[in-house]
This record gives structure tokens, C-alpha cells and sequence, in this order.
């Protein structure tokens, strides 16, 4: 973590990120972020959640909470399939999981490519969407796991 | 860490133990069964802290250990008698000590209304003498010199006993001197004659010597006159003394400390020389180099060195009959001397091979790692995986068996039989290595006499607390979250328990109350009795409140035990109930929740104008749970066992609906509210049809009892409890989740929550959450 | 070879700071937590000095000293006790028992090292 921010502190630092799809679009993460990538397994729902919230997996003895990443994004809900996979992700000292369509590419990038969120994106995607870039002519959304979980709401308070 | 800050961290653990350690032999003081080591341990304690606070500059913690300290020393000489008065003063005291280190520790302050009146008890009882903060002040040093930098200053090489080892090398400094005088140093003449109480004491000479020049340059002039012919040495008597002419920069008191050790021991006398231009030219040729240069095992010339030392020739006797010499013995600090002072001089002189100096030479390769015991230390990271580690293999043992089981393998194969011993054998592991984390709820209790005395303190009651099996042993996981519990109940047992006094007299009892705290193994659980010998619960009263705060209906018909369980009831401590001492602001329902929220139940049992007891089980551990498997709306849940009491197939006609919607069933002659597990998490929106499914009938204090309704129970097995919160957050309902044989993760109902929410009638829909964010 | 200090004490603290203390200053130090103890690893290890506490449970200070000091092999073995200064009486008896010498509590590393050396050979 503490190397990512080291880095976006620094224009045109080099940086590593994994591409993924959900529906038409494309997005990415640091790959620093990236535990490592599974194909779907069935989640234990979680009671009293979001949409969003899949539920959870074993994880070689850890419970994994699964996001559906599209519906958190405001896209559609997603319906898992053996092909879609699961994004082990680490986030302010949590572990998640994240259920994508595909993982797309790894783009190797400098941060001066990276253009801000137009003013015309809708708040949700505001939220987790930190800047736009384009590469071999595809828009590619960069994303903030920061807030893919629900808040608490001791953490809201 | 700066070691200096580790150290004073273990100061302060072993503050706590030493309190603890004191707190008890002041408890056997004041009970009368104290013998003179029990007090003697105290002191010991006390002086310890008070050792400690002074490496560290705790100025306040000094002066109050120190009279405190004063205090136990006049009890074990036995100037001071011990009584009831004295016992109780001290127990007072040793909070108030406690209270200092806390301060020392955390950085407050102590409160001087508690401490100032203690502290002139204590001067009182020792007559004030020798406890002038001046005093105190100008008999220790307190200033401490921060280690690292002492050690790691520039002197620090001169420091370096290997180097002392050689003995050259550490007498470079000197050289220097030689080379060039500093300009304000001074002749000291200084004569030394050590008594043969020196050496046997293990002083000598030479190292004293050595000691000198360090100070500047030397000039040593042994004088050996009073040296016997060799076979009537005696290793008892000291013969050589020597005149020492100093040119240092040091003044008197720094020579003199030199002395230090061994000045009661010889003759000494430091007196300027500065008459004389220049150091004088050695009136020896024994030089100082010379005395320090051999290693004490060398052989040893004492022919040659006594002719030398005495500047005439060895008498003839002593070179020819070397047999008739003493047996060196092992102190010989003559011969130890004479062998550092040997001269590579007077090859001709007859050799006398003498033994070498036996000094006690550690064996080859001893080691730092002698500490004898019986335990060992180990980081609780370490255990922590460890646990987790077998909780994996128990999961996975568990999966195995599964999976081999579904292939079809009968069980009387090699591989069922193989897995059948692997599995007792990760149970044994599993047990074994909990037992690790295992540890007496001794930690708990020991805190407990001080709070009772506070709270007896603060409402005027008299009490003595009784406390039994406090080598019980809990899992570390559940000990941690005991004290609170426990000390809301003392201080409620004490404060509404108790009778004062007066009212106790008259209702014909001593006027001393007791309380008994108590815990035992019974069933696989750990029980807490706290059970006090007072007024017990005033049921009207209760049942008054109760009526009052809306908690029951004012005809409701109810046991006593019922009316006695009604004070666990969330909301039925009142403003009047709520004092300083047992409530801040928390009433027995918070008690009661946190004792389920480990798995465990609280009850209370009374007996007007005799008492109350309280009995608190719990699980011994907090990382597995006995659970029963249950499918509601297809998912696989977890009950704990501890909830369940048991389980019924309802009949279509014993469920009756109330208002319309709500559910009850009838479980012989009461009601209970029968809870549709998929439905209250929100699994499904419409609730099993009547007389179908299983119901788990669980006990949860919270709302009584009622009825899980769910549609199979699969069995029970012990699970391995996972959390939640650790990648995500605590759901409503759910209390940890667990790792099934098939790999999957189930929930572990949270039976309270369940309850609760549906007393609270809280529709939990899952749509209701909007998105965060 | 370094020289080696057995180091009595009942309190841990003490112990940690005569340790931390005596190893910068390039020792190597034994601990033992009581007289009894102390006696027992000084028998089995041996030790160049022997600085010892006071007040210890099971055997004091003075008793180690005795111990030391009726032992053939260790009747040349310097011992320093750790004593406060308004202890005087203490001292006394410390050396008339047998002590070589004595560290003032609360203990200055400095001084500390330097009582060492004056009595290690």
C-alpha cells in the first residue's frame, strides 16, 4: 500500500495494473492490490446485506466476503457462471473478493496517463473510479477498493 | 526497542506481580495466618518496587515504597507489632502503591486525598523516623543514567574486559599519560597496606593497583620487608605493602574510591607529594606493567620474584627444599599477587614450579542459558497460529473423512480405519494445544480483593471476600472478557447484596459480611459462583420496578426464580439502583449480555434475608463450539449448543398465531415464540408452513425462551469458530461463521440477536440496507 | 574469552538491567532468581563474579556470600552485593561475611561495570 502511494505521489511513476471486464467495460486495479485470482465457487450468502454482498467463501480456512464488483459499480448484478472469476484483493488490511467477468491484460502504465473522472460520471462511479486512461485505443477505468465495502456503522459514525 | 524502555516495561509487569504477590501476604497478615516469611515476601516485594522506581527516577512511587517499605522492615524485625489496625492499613497502602505505579506507568497522577493519608498512617506507625524526603533524597541517587549512552560513551573501550584480558593493551591509556603529562595534575603519595582480611574477601592487590593507574602515571614501590622466609608463609597473613607515587589529575576522593572496597581492609594513606618537581625515577625496578603483565597461570619464578621484590638473594632453604613451601592453597593471594608481578628476569635463579593460582575457572564454553525451570515464555503470536493452524487440520481432517466417506469406501477399509485414529488424534492435538493457551483465572480474581475493599470502603459496608479455585483454568480468549462481568457483580453483591453494618447486627448476623467468589469445572464449561451472605432479592420490589418499567404485566404470575431472573431484564435498572459503585451507568442486562456473548449463562438464585447467588457458565474455550447443524431455507446454519434444550417436531395445532402474524407454538403447558430462522435473517419472505420442519426449542435470557423453526437438524459436531469482522463486519444475527467437512463456510446463529430482533419485531428485509457510499 | 558474572536477584527487572548493563560492557552474565539457585549455578557453571541482591527469597544475600565462601573452589571468587546506600548496617555484614565489594542501588551502569572490573582479575 504504503508503495502505491509513493507512487501516485510521483508523476509519471511506473506502475503495474490488471485489467478486468465487467459487461462491455473495462477497468483495473494496482496489482500490488491483487492477492491472487480464483475461478467462482458457490458463496454461503450473508444474511441482512447488501445486494452486492455475495456472501462468503473459505479461503484455505479464512471467510472471504465476495463482492459483486458490477453491482457495487451500479452496473448490473452479476450471475456467476464457472467462467467468471474471483479477484482476491487486500484492502486496508482486509481480504475480499472481488467476482469479475474476465481478467482482460496487464497494463504496464505511468501515472501521467492517467486523466481525472469527467464531471459527467454519476456519483457512484465518482466514488470508485480514480481516473480514466486510454491504451491501444480502449478506455480503461482505474478503481479504488477503498470504500467496495459496506460501511459499518461504526465506521459511518 | 530501546532497551532502556524495555526494561521498564518489565518493571512494570513485574510491578503487577510483585502488588499481587504483596496484596496476598497482606490478605494472610490481616487473616492472622502470616508467618514470618509470608512477611518477609512482602517486604521483599515492596523493596523490589521500590528498587526498581529508583533505577528509574519514579520519585513519588519511591517515597511512598520506601516508607511502606520502612514499615514491613519494623514487622519481620519484629520492632513493630502486627495488628488488625497495621494489617488493614497496609492493605489500604498496597492500593494506594498500586495506584503510584499506575500513575508511573500511564503518566497521571496519584490522588493525594487517597495517598497523603496513608502515607502519615504509615509514618505514624514507624514514628516518623529516618523519612525525611531530604533524607531520602540525599541517600540515594536517584538520577538514572540512561544505559546505552553510558556504556556506549567514549570510555567505553576501556570498558571491554577482553581487552582487560590482555593486559597490555589496557594499560595503553596510561601510556598515553606517560607520554604527556596533563598539566593540572598532581604527586599524590599514597601508602597501602592491605590485612590479611582483604584477600579473604577475594580483594587484591593487584587489581586495586591496576585500578590506580588508571588514574595517571604511576610509580609502585613494594615493600616486602615484613615477607617471611617461603616456608613460613601463610596464606592467612598479609606481608607485602606497597608506597605508590601518583601523578593523576584525579583528586583525593577519586583516589580514594578506588579504595573503596578494601579500605576498611588495609592501611591507607593519600597524601599530596608535589614537593618534588617531577615523578621520582622508580625506586624499584618493579615496574607497574610488570606487576599487571603475567596471566595468573603462568608459571611461577617465585625464586626469582622474591629476589627482586626483596632485592636480596633467595634464601638458600627456600630454593632448595620447595617442598617444604605451603600447599599453595586455592586463595593463596600472595602467590596470585607475586605471579602477576613475575619478572622476565634471572634466568639462573632455580626455578620452583608453584601450582597455578587456582582461581574457580569457568568451564570451556559456559553459557548464559542457565536458568533452571520448569516453563518457558513464549509469545502469544506464536501460540495464537499454532491454535489456528489445528483448527485448519481439525477442518480439514473433517473434510477428509467426508469426502472419503462419500466415495464409498467402506468403513471397515484401511483408509477409514487410518482416518478414524487421525481424527482422535487431531482431537488430542486440538486439546493439547488449547491447553497451552489455558491459564488459571487467577489473573481475574487477584483483583478482586482490592475492588471489594474500595466498594466496602465507599458505602460504609464491612465485607471479606472468600475466594475459591482460582487455579481453574480458562482459555486466555474467554479470561479476558471475565473481569468485567465478574467485577459488576462483586461490586452489585457488595452494594445491594449486603446488608451495612448496623442492619446486619440487628437482622442478627455478624456485622462483617462475606462474599464468596468461586470456579469450578463442571460439564466441559467453566462455572463462576459469586454468592453473598445478605439480604437476597427484595421480590416485591423487583417485581414493583418491573411492573413500574413496563417489563411485565402487573397480573403476570411468575416463580420466584422467574421474579429473582427479572433483574437481567434490559431496562429494569432503574436510576435508583444505579449508584457510583455497581452501576456506571450499566445494569445487569449488560452483565448478561456480555456472558452470552461468550457462549455462556448467567442466573441468579436468592433466598430472602439470607442472600443471593449468582452463577455464571461458560465455555472453556472461544475458538471451537459445540454446535448443531441445521438447514433453514437451504442454507446450512450453526446452533450453539449451549442455547439449545431441545429439539420437537411441531404439530400443525400447536402453533397459533398471535395478532395474526406472529407465531407461537405450544411446548406443553407454555408458550413460546416460534422463530422462522429463514425468514428472521431474511432468507425468505414466507415462513415454513405450520407442522412442518424441526423446532429447536433455546433458552436466551434476553427474551426467555422460543422456538428456532427450521427444516432439518443434520446433527451436532464441534466447530472451529471463525470470524467475521476479520474480512468483513458483525451481521445482525450472526455470531462467527465455522468451516463445514465440505469446505464451505455456515453461519453460527447469534440465538439472543435472533430473539431479540424478534421481540423488537424489526422487519429485516434484505433490500432494507441502502448501498454505503 | 569474555569474562563471566553470575548475576542473583529475585527481581526480574534488576536482573534485566545487570544483563543489559554487563553484556554491553562485554560480559557474559548467568542469572539466577534466588540464593539457592544462585549457589547451584555457580557450582555447576562457575563464574568470575558473583554479584548478588540482599533480600532474596529461599536464601539471602548473606547466605550466598557464606555458601560462596565455604566452597574451596570459590573462596577466591569475588562477589559484590547490591545494596543501597542508607543499608550500612547491611554492608557490614555483607563484608564481614565475606563480599569483595558492593554496588549502590539504583545501580549506575557506569559504576556498575567499573565494580566489576575492580574486582575481576
Amino acid at each position: 500500500m504504503s508503495m502505491i502511494d509513493t507512487l501516485s505521489h510521483t508523476a509519471g511513476a511506473r506502475r503495474e495494473l490488471i485489467a478486468f471486464r465487467i459487461g462491455d467495460q473495462e477497468f483495473c486495479v494496482d496489482i500490488m492490490q491483487v492477492r491472487e485470482i480464483r475461478g467462482w465457487t458457490a458463496c454461503t450468502p450473508l444474511p441482512r446485506t447488501p445486494s452486492y454482498m455475495k456472501g462468503v467463501i473459505n479461503l484455505r480456512g479464512a471467510v472471504l466476503p465476495i463482492v459483486d464488483l458490477g453491482a457495487r459499480l451500479g452496473l448490473a448484478t452479476t450471475e456467476p457462471t464457472a467462467r467468471h472469476v474471483i479477484m482476491v484483493v487486500s484492502v486496508g488490511g482486509r481480504t475480499l473478493g472481488l467476482l469479475v467477468e474476465a481478467v482482460s491484460d496487464i497494463i504496464n502504465m505511468s501515472d501521467d496517463m492517467v486523466q481525472p473522472t469527467p464531471d459527467v460520471a454519476c456519483d457512484q462511479v465518482k466514488t470508485f473510479v480514480k481516473g480514466l486512461f486510454a491504451i491501444d485505443g480502449r478506455m480503461v477505468s482505474l478503481i479504488s477498493l477503498d470504500r467496495v465495502l459496506p460501511e459499518t456503522e461504526a465506521e459511518a459514525a | 526497542m530501546d532497551p532502556f524502555e524495555s526494561i521498564k516495561q518489565t518493571f512494570f509487569q513485574e510491578c503487577d506481580e510483585l502488588l499481587t504477590d504483596a496484596e496476598q501476604g497482606l490478605l494472610a497478615m490481616e487473616a492472622g495466618d502470616a508467618d514470618g516469611e509470608t512477611i518477609n515476601a512482602v517486604f521483599r516485594a515492596v523493596h523490589s518496587v521500590k528498587g526498581g522506581a529508583g533505577a528509574f527516577g519514579l520519585e513519588d512511587l519511591i517515597r511512598f515504597a520506601h516508607v511502606f517499605e520502612t514499615v514491613m522492615d519494623d514487622l519481620r524485625s519484629g520492632k513493630m507489632e502486627l495488628t488488625d489496625e497495621v494489617a488493614k492499613t497496609l492493605l489500604r497502602a498496597i492500593d494506594v502503591l498500586a495506584d503510584h505505579v499506575a500513575a508511573a506507568r500511564d503518566g497521571g497522577a496519584v490522588d493525594e486525598g487517597r495517598s497523603a493519608p496513608i502515607l502519615s498512617e504509615m509514618k505514624a506507625l514507624i514514628g516518623g523516623e529516618g523519612l525525611d524526603d531530604d533524607d531520602l533524597g540525599g541517600d540515594e541517587d536517584f538520577g538514572f543514567v540512561p544505559m546505552t549512552v553510558a556504556i556506549e560513551g567514549d570510555d567505553a573501550p576501556a570498558f571491554d574486559p577482553p581487552a582487560l584480558d590482555e593486559s597490555p593493551a589496557a594499560f595503553e591509556p596510561m601510556a598515553d599519560l606517560a607520554a604527556e603529562p596533563a598539566s593540572g595534575a598532581r604527586v599524590w603519595r599514597i601508602g597501602f597496606a592491605p590485612k590479611s582480611e582483604m584477600y579473604a574477601k577475594a580483594n587484591e592487590s593487584g587489581l586495586v593497583l591496576r585500578e590506580l593507574a588508571r588514574l595517571g602515571e604511576m610509580d609502585v614501590k613494594l615493600d616486602a620487608d615484613a615477607l617471611p622466609p617461603l616456608d613460613q608463609l601463610s596464606a592467612e597473613t598479609a606481608y607485602l605493602h606497597w608506597t605508590v607515587l601518583l601523578t593523576t589529575e584525579a583528586d583525593e576522593a577519586t583516589i580514594r574510591e578506588v579504595f573503596e572496597f578494601v579500605e576498611d581492609d588495609c592501611v591507607l594513606t593519600i597524601e599530596p607529594a608535589d614537593g618534588q618537581a617531577s615523578p621520582p625515577p622508580p625506586s624499584s625496578d618493579l615496574s607497574d606493567d610488570a606487576l599487571a603483565a603475567a596471566s595468573a597461570d603462568a608459571p611461577l619464578d617465585i625464586a626469582a620474584l622474591l629476589a627482586r621484590v626483596a632485592g636480596e638473594a633467595p634464601t638458600s632453604e627456600a630454593a632448595r627444599e620447595p617442598a617444604s613451601a605451603p600447599e599453595p592453597p586455592a586463595d593463596l593471594d600472595v602467590a596470585a599477587l607475586i605471579a602477576k608481578a613475575q619478572a622476565p628476569i634471572a634466568p639462573a635463579a632455580p626455578k620452583v614450579e608453584a601450582a597455578p593460582v587456582a582461581k574457580a575457572a569457568p568451564p570451556a564454553g559456559s553459557s548464559q542459558a542457565i536458568t533452571p525451570t520448569a516453563t518457558i515464555r513464549v509469545d502469544l503470536d506464536r501460540v495464537d497460529r499454532l491454535i489456528n493452524a489445528v483448527g485448519e487440520l481439525v477442518i480439514q481432517q473433517a473434510m477428509l473423512s467426508q469426502q472419503v466417506m462419500e466415495s464409498g469406501l467402506a468403513r471397515s477399509s484401511n483408509v477409514a480405519l487410518g482416518l478414524e485414529d487421525l481424527e482422535l488424534l487431531t482431537r488430542e492435538i486440538q486439546d493439547s494445544v488449547m491447553a497451552i493457551r489455558a491459564q488459571p483465572v487467577k489473573s481475574v480474581f487477584q483483583r478482586m480483593p482490592r475492588l471489594a475493599r474500595e466498594v466496602a470502603d465507599m458505602t460504609g459496608k464491612r465485607v471479606k471476600l472468600v475466594m475459591e479455585g482460582e487455579g481453574t483454568e480458562v482459555d486466555k480468549t474467554v479470561i479476558e472478557r471475565l473481569t468485567d462481568p465478574i467485577t459488576h457483580m462483586l461490586r452489585n453483591a457488595i452494594d445491594h447484596g449486603l446488608e451495612d453494618p448496623e442492619g446486619r447486627i440487628a437482622a442478627g448476623k455478624p456485622a462483617e459480611g462475606v462474599v464468596r467468589l468461586r470456579a469450578l469445572h463442571r460439564g466441559g464449561r467453566i462455572v463462576i459462583e459469586l454468592q453473598d451472605d445478605g439480604r437476597g432479592i427484595n421480590r416485591p420490589r423487583v417485581r414493583g420496578i418491573a411492573v413500574e418499567r413496563g417489563l411485565i404485566s402487573e397480573d403476570a404470575v411468575l416463580s420466584d426464580e422467574e421474579i429473582d431472573n427479572l433483574i437481567f431484564q434490559p431496562g429494569f435498572s432503574t436510576a435508583e439502583t444505579i449508584s457510583d459503585i455497581s452501576g456506571r451507568g450499566v445494569g445487569m442486562d449488560v452483565v448478561r449480555r456480555s456472558i452470552q456473548g461468550l457462549g455462556g449463562r448467567i442466573t441468579i438464585s436468592s433466598e430472602p434475608g439470607k442472600g443471593s447467588k449468582f452463577t455464571m457458565s461458560l465455555p472453556l474455550t472461544l475458538a471451537v463450539l459445540d454446535g448443531m447443524v441445521v438447514t433453514a431455507a437451504e442454507q446450512t446454519l450453526v446452533a450453539p449448543l449451549s442455547a439449545i434444550i431441545e429439539s420437537l417436531t411441531p404439530r400443525a395445532e400447536d402453533v397459533h398465531f398471535v395478532g395474526g402474524k406472529d407465531a407461537v407454538i405450544r411446548i406443553r403447558e407454555t408458550f413460546v415464540p416460534l422463530i422462522d430462522v429463514g425468514v428472521a435473517l431474511g432468507f425468505r419472505e414466507t415462513a415454513l408452513p405450520p407442522g412442518q420442519g424441526v423446532a429447536v426449542l433455546v433458552e436466551s435470557e434476553g427474551g426467555g425462551k422460543a422456538a428456532l423453526l427450521v427444516e432439518a437438524i443434520q446433527g451436532q459436531r464441534q466447530v472451529v469458530i471463525k470470524s467475521l469482522e476479520a474480512n468483513y463486519q458483525q451481521i445482525d444475527g450472526i455470531a462467527a461463521a465455522t468451516i463445514l467437512g465440505d469446505g464451505r463456510v455456515a453461519l453460527i446463529l447469534d440465538v439472543d440477536a435472533l430473539v431479540t430482533t424478534q421481540h423488537r419485531r424489526k422487519p429485516a428485509p434484505r433490500a432494507e440496507k441502502r448501498m454505503a457510499g | 574469552m569474555s569474562k563471566t558474572v553470575l548475576t542473583i536477584d529475585d527481581s526480574r527487572t534488576m536482573r534485566e538491567m545487570l544483563n543489559h548493563a554487563l553484556v554491553q560492557a562485554g560480559y557474559t552474565v548467568i542469572q539466577a532468581v534466588d540464593g539457592i539457585e544462585g549457589l547451584e549455578v555457580l557450582k555447576a557453571n562457575g563464574a568470575d563474579v558473583v554479584i548478588t541482591d540482599i533480600n532474596m527469597p529461599r536464601l539471602d544475600g548473606f547466605g550466598v556470600i557464606e555458601g560462596v565462601r565455604a566452597n574451596p573452589d570459590h573462596r577466591a571468587t569475588p562477589i559484590l552485593v547490591l545494596t543501597t546506600e542508607s543499608d550500612a548496617a547491611k554492608k557490614e555484614r555483607a563484608r564481614a561475611a565475606g563480599a569483595t565489594g558492593w554496588i549502590v542501588k539504583p545501580f549506575n551502569p557506569v559504576k556498575l561495570v567499573e565494580a566489576v572490573r575492580r574486582v575481576a582479575a
